[in-house]
């Protein structure tokens, strides 16, 4: 097919090379001695854990930070950007997980934002402009009407803006970091499909991820980095994608086999603690395109580890949301235990015994500036205050050096501020929360996003022996292998309904995604 | 807020960090160095004294204010509403609108100082509850509702006193705003109690935890099981409630209640806060800062006083300290964080 072709063709003029660059930070040292190169026409995948040096290597080769040591070669000439504004006119444009485009301006005016065409007068030709930006965007397959407004696009449409902006700029490097993280699963392959496009028209792309499949799929070579280190680099052999077990060992160090380790035999024996019927939502008003539920039925049972399976807009996420009271109920019924509750907000239904850990830790779970201690126990304020509404401290800290041994969470001390910690440390500070409260149902929302491949492994080993205390897991993920390693029990969701259900040891990453994407008129692109 | 990621690299970072936990008490100092070099005689007990009891109400609201700016929001309308609760107090402090303008001093008609202070705090903290209705309920930002407040409670202060003072209070009232226990005035007495208890409950409470909570990230503090709402409202009941405080204090010390009274002093209140080094984005800062940032405006403006600088120049030099406190705040933060 195309993609093996393209890997085939001898693209192999250099473009750009990184020779030994170093970079030290306050006495730690972030990048030590990396070398690479980028070629024309390829794709280059980055990878690496969190932590890794991606960033900093991302930040020197777009001018942000000069580098402590080491040189970059662009061109066949020393390159040495002072800022992004040199990188970008040198031709290297880097597109950021958050987005740069000026949300209130319209598509057109943000593609020539700084240069907009004008006539004799030193107006703004607004009819060329938008002319030439259909033409631009029409290069990386969007239709829309360059008078569009940015803040109306989805997520994947802003990208392909950026994109095609980079386009105009006449780039020769692009940089994606993290591109794929925000998209569904058909936008991802449209945008692997324009990558596969601009590679063939001479483009060099270094593509960041953590997502492997899509690395796997796309790249022609690879760079993988580990604790600031080369760990080695990565060809296609015969035209064949990069092999991911092969990728995971680069990573982590070791093989991919200790990872996602977990028996199925598990036996399951608890009573059922929550139940849910005919669960809907209404529609919000002020989010037309937010997902409703259609009508779940669930049940979850102590003991358990109830794997949810679904795609970005399944309801995965607002069925979790309506059990733990965050968002109204418009119809159906909830028993805890056989006793029906209709919990009202997220602080009656943790009063029930119900926790939640939601999808988007930044947002949603931490408190980024305050200390650990305060992130740690601010849901069981509680359990840690007297009668009269004092702060129980020394219990408190107990309480966290306990869970910090039990969790082996790594950090300096409880007055850290929580933004310090990496994000398995931080999603492992968010699990603690709830184990203070003793909760009867804990619902998991992507646990492991943005945790590293090996404290990923940690907190799937947390899971299991929360639930072997007994506690009911309902594990919302959109990565079916962890879905498949971890879960007792399966349930795939679309289009909020509960479309198939399957014991963990009969299921297979096939089934469960035949299941959440049934309709075949859209989204299985592969 | 220590926020090193590393452990190990330890030793060099703790003058920055020092910096970082003390900065607006050693400017604090530097000030009261300099301005001593100047004038020695700006450190006597005296001066010193006169300085707190100055600082002493807009110091009170700001204790107030830090709770409000802690939940990253605002409120504006502290100024209008000491004026508003100091109006109340006078009316029930005389027994009535009828005594406008006697000057005489003699008790007896009114209802004593005890209920003129009741009034004037619940008047307050009523007038917060309603703001933070407003706020929750209506989702209206902090900012808007309380720039309402300040032109609608202005308005009722006028209204009720028909624009006049109202003046002459009994000994009893007065003495909160110039009797002395030993040599410490009144004021200052309040003030630091008041300091205290704002401190203990921010920093022991479980309610001090929820407020800070709510301002690191309300969303959170929302998933987290906390009544965000109540927790909103409060703290504008607490910022009223401490105009009222103010406002009785005041009328006491001027032994008489002007509508006027009050003007500008929400930017004088919000500049004691964020000098202070309490983040206006919510989840950082302290009473303890609060105090420091109070007393730095304080003997900023005695000082200059002190050596005669005009006060149109003051104005000048206080908004300049202003900002350079938060960008050198800033700038250490910065420096801690890398």
């Amino acid at each position: 097919m195309s993609l093996a072709q393209a890997a085939a063709q001898p693209a192999d003029e250099v473009l750009l090379t990184v020779e030994g660059v170093t970079k030290h930070f306050a006495g730690v040292t972030a990048l030590s001695d990396v070398s690479l190169d980028v070629r024309r026409g390829e794709v280059l995948g980055l990878l690496g854990e969190n932590g890794a040096g991606k960033s900093t290597l991302l930040k020197i080769l777009s001018g942000v930070q000069p580098p402590s040591s080491g040189r970059i070669v662009y061109h066949g000439a020393e390159f040495r950007p002072s800022s992004p504004e040199e990188a970008k006119r040198a031709g290297i444009v880097t597109i950021y997980q958050e987005l740069s485009l000026i949300p209130t301006l319209t598509v057109a005016e943000n593609i020539f934002i700084g240069r907009a065409p004008t006539g004799p007068l030193g107006l703004v030709n607004w009819k060329k402009m938008i002319d030439a930006s259909r033409q631009i965007i029409g290069r990386v397959g969007l239709s829309i009407d360059p008078r569009t407004p940015v803040s109306v696009l989805s997520v994947a449409e802003q990208q392909l803006v950026e994109i095609a902006r980079a386009l105009s700029l006449e780039s020769r490097l692009i940089i994606m970091d993290e591109p794929t993280s925000a998209l569904t699963e058909a936008e991802v392959q449209r945008l692997l499909s324009i990558m596969d496009r601009l590679r063939k028209d001479g483009v060099a792309i270094m593509f960041v991820t953590h997502r492997l499949e899509e690395a796997s799929f796309i790249c022609d070579r690879m760079t993988v980095l580990r604790d600031g280190r080369l760990a080695g680099h990565l060809d296609r052999e015969n035209g064949e994608p990069i092999q991911i077990p092969k990728i995971i060992e680069r990573m982590v160090g070791r093989a991919a086999s200790e990872l996602y380790a977990r028996p199925h035999d598990r036996e399951v024996s608890g009573e059922t603690r929550l139940s849910v019927r005919g669960l809907r939502t209404v529609r919000d008003p002020e989010a037309p395109h937010a997902i409703v539920l259609e009508g779940v039925d669930l049940d979850l049972r102590a003991g358990e580890i109830l794997g949810v399976a679904g795609l970005v807009g399944s309801g995965r996420t607002e069925l979790a949301r309506a059990i733990f009271g965050a968002d109204r109920i418009a119809a159906g019924t909830i028993t805890l235990d056989g006793r029906p509750i209709a919990p009202a907000s997220p602080a009656d239904a943790i009063a029930l015994g119900i926790g939640l850990v939601p999808e988007d830790r930044k947002q949603q779970a931490i408190f980024a500036a305050l200390g650990i201690l305060t992130n740690f126990s601010v849901a069981a304020l509680g359990r840690f205050s007297n009668g009269f509404g004092f702060m129980a401290e020394r219990r408190e800290r107990e309480a966290l050096s306990e869970y910090r041994k039990m969790l082996s969470i790594r950090m300096a001390s409880p007055e850290q501020a929580m933004e310090g910690l990496s994000g398995g440390n931080q999603q492992k500070v968010v699990l603690a929360r709830w184990l203070a409260r003793d909760p009867k149902v804990l619902i998991v929302d992507e646990p492991t996003r943005g945790v590293d491949v090996g404290a990923k492994a940690e907190v799937h080993q947390i899971l299991v022996q929360l639930a072997e205390r007994g506690i009911a897991i309902m594990m919302i993920s959109s990565e079916l292998p962890e879905v498949l390693a971890v879960s007792d029990r399966i349930v795939t969701m679309r289009r909020g309904r509960i479309t198939g259900e399957m014991p963990a040891v009969e299921a297979t990453e096939e089934k469960l995604m035949e299941l959440m994407a049934l309709d075949r008129r859209e989204g299985r692109a592969q | 807020m220590s926020s090193t990621v590393e452990p190990g690299g330890r030793s060099g970072v703790n003058i920055t960090r020092l910096l970082v936990n003390f900065g607006p008490l050693i400017f604090l100092a530097a000030l009261v160095v300099i301005f001593t070099v100047m004038k020695p005689s700006f450190i006597d007990p005296i001066n010193i004294f006169n300085i707190l009891r100055q600082i002493s109400i807009t110091g009170l609201i700001a204790l107030g204010m830090t709770f409000v700016i802690l939940t990253a929001g605002i409120d504006l309308s502290v100024g209008s509403l000491l004026a508003l609760c100091g109006m109340v107090a006078a009316v029930v402090a005389k027994g009535g609108t009828a005594n406008t303008l006697s000057l005489s001093a003699a008790g007896g008609t009114g209802y004593g100082w005890f209920a003129a202070l009741l009034a004037a705090v619940a008047v307050g903290a009523l007038a917060g509850f309603i703001q933070g209705q407003a706020i929750t309920r209506l989702r209206v930002p902090p900012f808007v509702v309380t720039l309402g407040g300040l032109t609608i409670f202005r308005g009722l202060t006028l209204t009720i006193s028909n624009g006049g003072p109202i003046s002459g209070f009994d000994a009893s009232m007065r003495w909160f705003g110039n009797g002395l226990v030993g040599p410490v005035p009144v004021p200052v007495i309040i003030f630091a109690i008041a300091a205290i208890l704002c401190h203990v409950v921010l920093r022991y409470t479980r309610y001090g935890r929820a407020v800070y909570a709510v301002g690191g990230n309300a969303e959170a503090a929302r998933l987290s099981g906390l009544r965000v709402d109540r927790i909103l409202i409060s703290v504008y009941v607490i910022v009223g409630f401490f105009a009222g405080l103010a406002a009785f204090v005041l009328s006491a010390r001027l032994n008489s209640s002007e509508a006027v009274a009050g003007m500008g002093y929400e930017l004088t209140v919000i500049s004691a806060v964020v000098i202070g080094g309490t983040s206006l984005f919510g989840g950082i800062g302290s009473v303890g800062g609060t105090v420091v940032g109070a007393a730095l405006i304080g003997v900023l403006q005695n000082g200059l006083q002190f050596n005669n600088v005009s006060s149109y120049t003051q104005s000048i030099v206080i908004g300049l300290i202003l900002i350079l406190a938060v960008a050198f705040d800033r700038f250490l933060k910065s420096r801690v964080r890398r």
